[in-house]
């Protein structure tokens, strides 16, 4: 079994299966053999088959299959009607093609298996007249003869047929292969033990019953962490780590390499290019990325199509290429990985590229947009028109792409799985397609915010960050334009969208703090203004009932940790909604710029830096993908371990680290001062590890792209940097975190994330 | 779906409950469970018979005010509804009404269509009426009670 190769195995343990599947299509057949059905079923199986075999270079077994379905599209069409001795002949050719299958397993090859008696068989009972079996066919001699050798038809057959008067040398030809296949049994069942079909609906309800079992986990875990019983408290813990386990088991039950959809596209590229007159080669990375099978599925067809649109619209002629100074074949490349709880499929290809000036022009035309709107419009923004429906980019409608499904469906159908899909393209350089999907559907990541008293779940997917502005910053910063309120966030201009007006609801946030969560959809940024943030968790999602579904506003809603339902916002619709057209236009106008700029910039590595004051005007700033979440704590309730000032948080004890006492600054109260009742904190997690690192206040969520370093090797710190005109220190998160708890890093032998984190920090 | 329910002849068992001092009811096949006052998460911009969701064990299910959906004065703020889960088309929607009462047998023969004093919005969601010793009880069409 080591010999054979996935594909072979694959192969193998199917066509057993079909096979089996096979014999009683056969049998039941002669029962009903006007199952038009049942004859397509066995048509598509022994299809099946010999498109594999001749795929996988088994020429004998594509032979007997390639007879077999000749007569089986007869019968299928109605030319040919099915016989005993017919079934008969068939039987035995699905006993020849087992046979070679168990000399494949085996062997490693077809062997010295015969196929010629199968073929003759299969071959003489096509030439049989369509006589309807009916008549008492005293046939031509050819017709007897041939019959005579099929076999014991006489056994089978109720009915008188030509075949009776001569069983005689019959016998020989099918009872042959039967033990043989007898005889494969054993070692055949090594590949098919090996492995185990489940119904998918089997799957399905698992994973339901594990969304409820780490619902109730979050649940028992709440409890337990307000009980002092340490048995409890133990139990707790370890039903929390296998509940994990299992979830994580569970998904990945479900989990498929992308390679399962990819494996047919050399084929399409290939058959594709040469329609179209051009060299293609089809590079792929990533093929054994795996994702949920549903997701798998549904993300076939408009992977092909991106894929097909590339070869037909993107890649040139062998001329045209060379005129252009690139080489005459043109590379597609396919690229998947893991990226943050998402997975990424690129579909990239170095072709003419899309031309922003056509796109526009088609859009007008189509009456997608007005004039007067593209010219508003920045490029990047221009790209996306694409996917507007009725868009199709084809100048003439070739038959290769735009059959049927456009761009607009293949958003569709990404978005409706939770995804989303940007394009990128470089006139005469090539087109970069980038679809972000889930690694699941069922349990998602999402940040549970509170509007008007009730809580909200939002996607992680479409959150970019967080903003919190006091009342005194509110005022400055959010402002007004034509009645629609925009934030500037790092100068661009971003539209803000109360949650609460959306709903008809009035806040309960009357202090005039303004909680911002920047959402993108669509391509566009929004600011999504709630009362308050309160954690980021891993929410199952439930379907609404059909009351709900039409209001447009929620994907579904969830169960919280302490048993409260929670809805989950649809960003897109909320978008579609909340901003409306003038405001969108708006937008696009001013964010122009800034999208021009972060396009450019896009190449080069970027890094999100959380800022923070820690006292004495010093500003720190912090990668951002070291922190997992920002808290407030209540003063009173740090309690001290030794010399230690711990938390009690989510049911786990929490060391703290007070980052102006770490890097020596002057704190903004002193010790005789009072404290002020509450801390700003940021959680760091890693594993079941997590430490609060204490700071004055959290600023602002930035970007590290245009900022200059240099390195002050004082201690604690990585060198600073001068953000927004304001130089300012960058912490060494792993000294900080050392600082707070020493064992933090012991069991990270494998130099994992933080020593990654401290890296990209300098 | 609403032919289904609408007796004909021989008898059914109706689940009863109260909905502003009249007594309805709806068959006892559709059913799931009845519950009393459930926490109740408000959907905005939901029709107004929507009253929320509920968390029944984990499955998220949507209430309907039936008060509402018949287009009767809203329960007084004080008083408890309870929650009757009902299942269509292996959906469990939930229905909020005053108080739960008995499983009654009726017999088609004591059925009558909808009085003629039914106003509008009620008399699409009322099959008809059984009469009862000393009252009426009003046979709920479930189906189109759900489609709020």
């Amino acid at each position: 079994m080591d010999g054979l190769d996935d594909i072979v195995e694959d192969f193998l343990v199917e066509s057993h299966e079909n096979l089996d599947q096979l014999d009683r299509d056969l049998v039941a057949l002669e029962q009903d053999p006007g199952s038009r059905e049942r004859l397509s079923s066995i048509f598509r199986t022994i299809h099946t088959i010999k498109g594999t075999s001749g795929f996988l270079a088994f020429g004998k077994l594509e032979q007997v299959a390639h007879v077999g379905e000749n007569m089986l599209s007869k019968l299928r069409d109605g030319v040919l009607e099915l016989t005993p001795h017919r079934t008969d002949a068939l039987l035995a050719m699905v006993d020849t093609v087992r046979e070679l299958l168990g000399s494949i397993e085996t062997a490693g090859g077809e062997g010295a298996v015969d196929v010629t008696r199968a073929v003759e068989l299969i071959t003489a009972a096509m030439d049989d007249e369509p006589a309807p079996a009916a008549e008492p066919a005293a046939a031509e001699p050819v017709v007897a003869e041939v019959v005579a050798e099929v076999v014991e038809a006489p056994v089978v057959v109720p009915a008188p047929v030509a075949v009776a008067p001569v069983p005689v040398p019959a016998a020989a030809p099918v009872p042959a292969p039967a033990p043989a296949a007898e005889d494969e049994q054993a070692p055949r069942r090594a590949v098919a033990d090996s492995t185990i079909r489940v119904d998918v609906d089997l799957l399905d309800a698992l994973m339901q019953l594990v969304g409820e079992l780490v619902l109730t986990r979050n649940q028992i875990v709440q409890y337990v962490s307000r009980q002092t019983d340490t048995d409890l408290v133990r139990a707790g813990q370890r039903l929390n780590l296998i509940a994990s386990e299992l979830q994580e088991g569970v998904m990945k039950t479900r989990m498929q390499p992308i390679d399962h959809i990819w494996s047919k596209l050399p084929r399409v590229v290939r058959d594709l290019g040469q329609q179209c007159g051009k060299s293609v080669r089809l590079a792929m990375e990533g093929n054994e990325t795996e994702l949920d099978k549903t997701l798998l599925e549904a993300v076939k067809d408009p992977l092909t199509h991106l894929v097909r649109n590339s070869v037909d619209h993107g890649i040139e002629t062998p001329e045209a290429r060379r005129a252009a100074g690139k080489p005459a074949e043109g590379v597609l490349s396919l690229r998947a990985r893991h990226e943050s709880g998402q997975v990424v499929v690129e579909v990239i290809d170095d072709g003419a590229g899309i031309d922003p000036a056509r796109i526009g022009e088609s859009a007008v035309r189509k009456g997608l947009v007005t004039p007067d709107a593209l010219a508003r419009m920045a490029t990047a923004d221009v790209l996306q028109l694409i996917f507007a429906p009725g868009f199709s980019t084809a100048a003439a409608v070739t038959n290769v792409s735009g059959r049927g499904v456009g761009m607009d469906v293949v958003k569709t159908n990404i978005e409706a799985i939770g995804g989303t899909i940007e394009i990128e393209s470089e006139p005469g350089t090539g087109t970069c397609t980038r679809l972000r999907i889930p690694l699941t559907l069922a349990i998602v990541p999402a940040l549970t915010v509170e509007c008007a008293g009730d809580r909200y779940a939002i996607p992680q997917v479409s959150l970019q960050e967080l903003v919190s502005l006091d009342a005194e910053k509110a005022a400055a910063a959010v402002e007004e334009i034509g009645g629609a309120q925009v934030y500037r966030l790092r100068g661009e201009l971003l539209p803000l969208v109360r949650l609460a007006d959306v709903f008809g609801l009035s806040s309960d946030r009357h202090d005039g703090h303004v909680v911002i969560a920047v959402l993108r959809s669509e391509g566009r940024r929004f600011g999504l203004v709630v009362d308050r943030v309160i954690n980021t968790e891993e929410i199952v999602v439930k379907a609404v009932g059909a009351q709900l579904k039409s209001i447009g506003l929620y994907s579904g809603a969830t169960v919280l940790g302490d048993g409260t339902v929670a809805l989950i916002l649809d960003v897109q619709a909320l978008a579609r909604r909340a901003l409306r057209a003038e405001t969108v236009e708006r937008a696009e106008q001013r964010t122009a710029a800034s999208v021009a700029a972060a396009t450019a910039r896009a190449g080069a590595e970027r890094q999100r830096m959380l800022l923070a004051s820690i006292g004495g005007g010093r500003r720190v700033a912090i990668p951002l993908d070291t922190v997992t979440r920002l808290e407030q704590i209540r003063t009173a309730s740090v309690e001290r371990v030794g010399s230690r000032e711990v938390v009690q948080y989510r049911g786990a004890i929490l060391p703290i680290v007070r980052l102006d006492r770490h890097l020596g600054a002057t704190s903004s109260y002193g010790y005789d001062e009072p404290a002020p009742e509450t801390l700003e904190v940021i959680v760091y997690a890693d594993r079941d590890r997590s430490v609060a690192i204490v700071v004055e206040e959290i600023l602002d969520i930035i970007d590290d792209s245009e900022a200059k370093h240099s390195d002050i090797d004082d201690m604690g710190l990585l060198g600073s940097a001068v953000f927004g005109d304001k130089v300012t220190e960058l912490l060494d998160v792993r000294a900080a975190i050392l600082a707070a708890d020493p064992g933090f890093y012991a069991f990270d032998t494998a130099a994992g994330s933080p020593a990654r984190d401290d890296l990209m920090v300098v | 779906m609403s032919t289904a329910t609408a007796p004909r002849t021989g008898t059914a068992q109706l689940a009863t409950f109260w909905l502003d001092g009249d007594l309805y009811g709806v068959e006892v096949e559709h059913v799931q469970e009845v519950l009393r006052a459930q926490k109740l998460t408000r959907v905005p911009l939901a029709p107004p018979a929507v009253a929320g969701l509920i968390n029944l064990r984990g499955q998220v299910v949507t209430a309907i005010e039936l008060r509402e959906r018949l287009g009767r004065p809203a329960r007084a703020a004080d008083a408890e509804s309870v929650v009757i889960v009902v299942r269509m088309h292996g959906e469990a929607v939930s229905f909020l009404v005053d108080g739960i009462a008995d499983v009654v047998h009726v017999d088609a023969a004591d059925f009558e269509q909808p009085p003629d004093t039914l106003d509008g919005r009620a008399r699409e969601l009322i099959l008809g009426a059984y009469k009862l010793d000393g009252r009426l009880l009003l046979a709920l069409d479930v189906s189109r009670a759900v489609a709020a």
